[in-house]
């Protein structure tokens, strides 16, 4: 198995350079909201390995708010963030970046500080060694499954697709009740293609013993640590307890409709795929206890998507690609990015209807979120104030790109599930129409 | 729950609550004011309908609505405009991403409309006239009586013509509404509604009662220390001191959907090789009824909140058919409504809740994909034009042309999360419910995905496994106008003509 990484590069843009860095990576896409995969800056389709990437200018539109909770906002400068997950390590994903994309980036990153002009004719080392440190971790990630490539995907859609199209072709002479032989054709139809060469279906590499000790170290240490915090917990809890319940009835709730063109701006990049891209950042409410509440509940999140949810689903949300929770600005603020299938109204309902207790734990640690109950409960299910609020806290991706970017996560589940039906002999009948009835 | 209360229904415009299906002749209007004074005072004396029950029933039903152009043409203040909701200010066409979530591309862009796809020009009022068979000239003339044409210009007039209880393909119509819990009896509570019910909160369709989140959706408050004419409004229910625009008040949308009957009847037939029964099969299973109403799953055995259990053409779920063998999932009415709950069938108790919450206990690899439907409810008012033409004679090569259709119009309190979310999550998605290249089978575009992926399939699952597929479905529907209206409660209509005009802007 191939895990993936992810990457973030974070760098503050020079001052008077916003507009012209905006126009420099508009140049990457082939048509709005569209990333040219072959644009000459960072040619993405060159990377095999890469789900999915963007480059987003950070900007902290709604940073007035937090003047609510009697806070001076503190201030930020307008940042580029190129982030994307892929099939590699970080390390050799942005070796690799910088050797096919260097004198791209170089252009780009040169509207940005500490990386200077004189760069320009530098080494490719030094680009690499510059992004490496300007490279940050995300607090939670997310993957919808772990493991699954890049090559994969596109191996596995042209096996359904190949499938698909045999069958229709052969089920009225072998008949659609001859469930076997029909399989049986099926499965000499694959060995075929795969010889012709039109189908490929590269076997899963070993997983990296790094990787998979590094996984089942946290997958025992972090219930283990809790274990061993826990007294410490239980003693706390009444404390704890009642200074949530405190801070939720005190703190303000500011909820400010977003405005139209704000909301023309992000729309107009929303819904040429199935897929879409989705960024949002804000402030995290004041004082340690805010923060402190967030890292928990995010540290739960990770550990939940890396050993419970890193197949198919995130509790009951079946549409996340990827998805990241970052914190920035010295843990002021927090910044979330995910990939998710159909229009965001269809997001947002899924969010407040599926997982709402979810996004309740997390963002109720935010500045600009509905109030909540216990942590859980109210929140995203005051609807209109919680679209509001993501609206208002959402920004533009200037560049996205998903290597599959009609294809929904159901589908990718979907297309493995037709994948081992070909690789692993079903026993019953009732087996084999269920694997027939996928294709 | 709360306590019943009768709802009052004398401020509500009356077709929120009936069809006025008795009412066959229609006449509908779009307007647009010229002489903002006589417009007024037409407005003021206009016999527009209320919720109220007369007996006998009424001959006639005259209803009203405005586009947000009309508004501001009455004197409406751009501050009180900007707490309507952001689709019914920009309305149906006045940006390009909305055009393109509705599927209004290509060959449905609103550039080629008949009327309302110029953004700019969108007609001022939508006018309704209802009246018993043969009696529209007459209360036409009533209604419009002396200074009707100084006060307006006729945009448009919507083409109506009532072919009985079908719609043009031919299949009954009208059958699935929410039935409106006007006592406000049943919880929205996140937790007690894990299964179907087609009853649904009073806030989904009026303004200013709680919704299905027990929320009052966003619209125009008026402080009337600030605003003397307001006192002519009903209070807000949630914050007494203001005075409410929206109360009993509803957004209503409107489509003039242009159906192509020989064109879906001979492509049927062609598919199934003229062979009369499997027509009939074939149709069936794209709409998802059979021509006489009757669904194609089995009626349910668990009553279904609002509907009573007698009423076999519209008492089921989906729950015995999650294959689709019965009802193709792709089905025209199980996109429109699939009539699913909070939860995928099967939680009963804590434990099975919880571990539905997480995420697991998944039946089947589409299970729980679906949104729960009580969001997305629509409440239909639409009527039919064009000839009637017989399937039968549909399918005959030298089958009469004429511009046949339906004026799609329903009523909602959420123009994006319902009649939008519908339109784009559920009818026009390729990829709803987890189905393979298909649209809705009536009203996809069947333009492709940018990856080149087809929308223009029709499957059937069947037990045996394979699928039947329907390949190169042409488009059957296409859009001929559209626009997005507010229906004002009666007191707000009040409100609204006394506003104060400048008298010398009785521009266009």
């Amino acid at each position: 198995m191939t895990p993936q990484s992810t990457f973030m590069i974070v760098a503050t843009v020079r001052d008077g350079q916003v507009e012209n860095l905006r126009s420099v990576l508009a140049g990457m896409n082939k048509s709005i909201g569209q990333a040219d995969p072959d644009n000459s800056l960072v040619p993405f389709s060159q990377f095999v390995g890469l789900h999915v990437a963007r480059f987003v200018i950070v900007d902290a539109r709604t940073a007035e708010e937090i003047s609510a909770h009697g806070i001076t906002p503190h201030p930020w400068r307008p940042s580029l963030v190129f982030l994307g997950d892929c099939d590699s390590n970080t390390n050799s994903f942005l070796a690799l970046l910088a050797i096919r994309a260097g004198p791209g980036l170089q252009k780009i990153f040169s509207f940005c500080e500490g990386f200077s002009e004189q760069n320009h004719a530098a080494q490719k080392s030094d680009l690499l060694a510059w992004m490496k440190v300007h490279n940050i971790q995300p607090e939670a990630n997310y993957i919808n499954t772990v493991g699954r490539t890049v090559t994969q995907v596109h191996e596995e859609a042209v096996l359904h697709q190949s499938l698909s199209d045999y069958l229709q072709e052969i089920s009225v002479d072998v008949g659609r009740e001859n469930t076997r032989a029909l399989r049986q054709k099926l499965l000499s139809y694959v060995e075929l293609e795969k010889h012709a060469g039109r189908l490929s279906l590269t076997p899963p590499e070993a997983t990296p013993w790094g990787w998979k000790t590094g996984n089942l170290m946290h997958k025992f240490g972090i219930p283990l640590f809790l274990i061993l915090l826990s007294p410490l917990f239980l003693a706390a809890a009444p404390f704890l307890a009642w200074r949530l319940r405190m801070l939720e009835r005190s703190d303000p709730e500011i909820v400010i409709r977003p405005e139209q063109q704000h909301v023309r701006q992000l729309s107009v990049l929303e819904d040429r795929y199935s897929s879409n891209q989705f960024n949002v950042f804000g402030d995290i409410k004041p004082g340690i206890f805010r923060l402190y509440l967030l890292r928990f509940s995010l540290l739960l999140l990770d550990y939940a998507a890396r050993h419970i949810y890193n197949r198919n689903f995130l509790t009951r949300v079946r549409t996340i690609h990827f998805a990241r929770w970052v914190l920035m600005d010295n843990n002021r603020r927090i910044f979330f990015a995910s990939n998710y299938d159909g229009s965001l109204e269809s997001y947002m309902d899924d969010f407040i209807n599926k997982v709402g207790w979810g996004l309740n734990l997390v963002f109720s640690n935010g500045v600009g979120y509905p109030s909540t109950r216990w942590l859980i409960k109210g929140g995203a299910e005051h609807e209109q104030k919680f679209k509001y609020t993501l609206r208002r806290h959402q920004l533009a991706s200037e560049v996205w790109y998903k290597a599959y970017p009609d294809i929904t996560a159901y589908e990718l589940s979907r297309n493995s599930l037709i994948r081992q039906g070909v690789e692993t002999r079903q026993s019953s009948d009732a087996e084999i129409r269920a694997w027939l009835s996928l294709i | 729950m709360k306590d019943s209360k009768p709802f009052e229904f004398n401020d509500l415009q009356g077709l929120l609550r009936f069809s006025h299906g008795r009412l066959t002749d229609t006449c509908f209007m779009l307007l647009n004011i010229v002489n903002t004074t006589l417009a007024k005072q037409w407005l003021n004396a206009a016999p527009i309908s209320s919720a109220s029950t007369i007996e006998p029933p009424p001959d006639t039903a005259l209803q009203i609505a405005f586009s947000v152009q009309g508004l501001r043409t009455l004197g409406l203040k751009e501050s009180v405009i900007a707490d309507f909701s952001d689709e019914f200010i920009l309305g149906m066409t006045g940006d390009e991403s909305r055009s393109r979530r509705l599927g209004d591309i290509i060959s449905n862009s609103p550039e080629h409309w008949n009327w309302g796809g110029d953004a700019a020009h969108v007609p001022h009022i939508l006018l309704l006239l209802y009246a018993r068979k043969d009696g529209m000239e007459i209360w036409r003339k009533t209604v419009e009586g002396e200074h009707f044409f100084q006060a307006f210009q006729v945009q448009t007039l919507l083409p109506t013509l009532d072919i009985g209880v079908i719609e043009p393909f031919g299949f009954a119509d009208g059958i699935s509404q929410p039935e409106i819990d006007w006592a406000q009896q049943q919880s929205t509570d996140l937790h007690q509604r894990d299964s179907f019910s087609n009853s649904l909160a009073v806030g989904e369709v009026v303004l200013g009662y709680p919704n299905e989140y027990r929320e009052y959706t966003t619209r125009p408050l008026i402080d009337p220390q600030q605003d003397r004419v307001a006192t002519k409004l009903l209070n807000a229910i949630d914050e007494p001191a203001l005075k409410d625009l929206g109360r009993n008040g509803s957004y209503l949308v409107i489509r003039q959907l242009e159906q192509d009957v020989p064109g879906f009847w001979q492509f049927i037939d062609k598919e199934t090789d003229s062979i009369a029964e499997k027509r009939e099969q074939l149709a069936a299973s794209m709409v998802g009824r059979k021509r006489d109403g009757s669904p194609l799953v089995q009626p349910a055995v668990e009553p279904i909140s609002g509907i009573v259990s007698t009423n076999q053409n519209n008492h089921f779920t989906y729950e015995s058919d999650p294959d689709g063998y019965k009802c193709p999932l792709g089905a025209h009415i199980r996109r429109a409504n699939p009539r699913t709950g909070d939860f995928p069938p099967g939680v009963n108790g804590f434990i099975s809740r919880l571990i539905k919450i997480l995420g697991f206990g998944l039946n089947r690899p589409d299970d729980d994909l679906i949104a729960s439907t009580r969001f997305h409810r629509i409440l239909r008012r639409g009527r039919s034009y064009g000839p009637l033409l017989a399937p039968e004679d549909a399918v005959k090569k030298d089958a009469p042309a004429a511009e046949r259709g339906l004026q799609f119009i329903c009523v909602v309190g959420n123009i994006s999360r319902q009649f939008e979310f519908v339109q784009n999550a559920w009818s026009m998605s390729s990829k709803f419910a987890g189905v393979q290249q298909e649209s809705d089978p009536l009203l996809g575009h069947r333009e492709p995905l940018l990856d080149g992926n087809s929308t223009a399939y029709f499957n059937r699952p069947e037990p045996a496994g394979v699928m039947h597929k329907t390949c190169h479905l042409p488009q059957f529907i296409r859009v001929r106008g559209g626009g997005y209206f507010f229906m004002p409660g009666l007191s707000a209509l009040r409100y609204i003509v006394a506003l104060p005009i400048d008298e010398d802007d009785n521009s266009l």
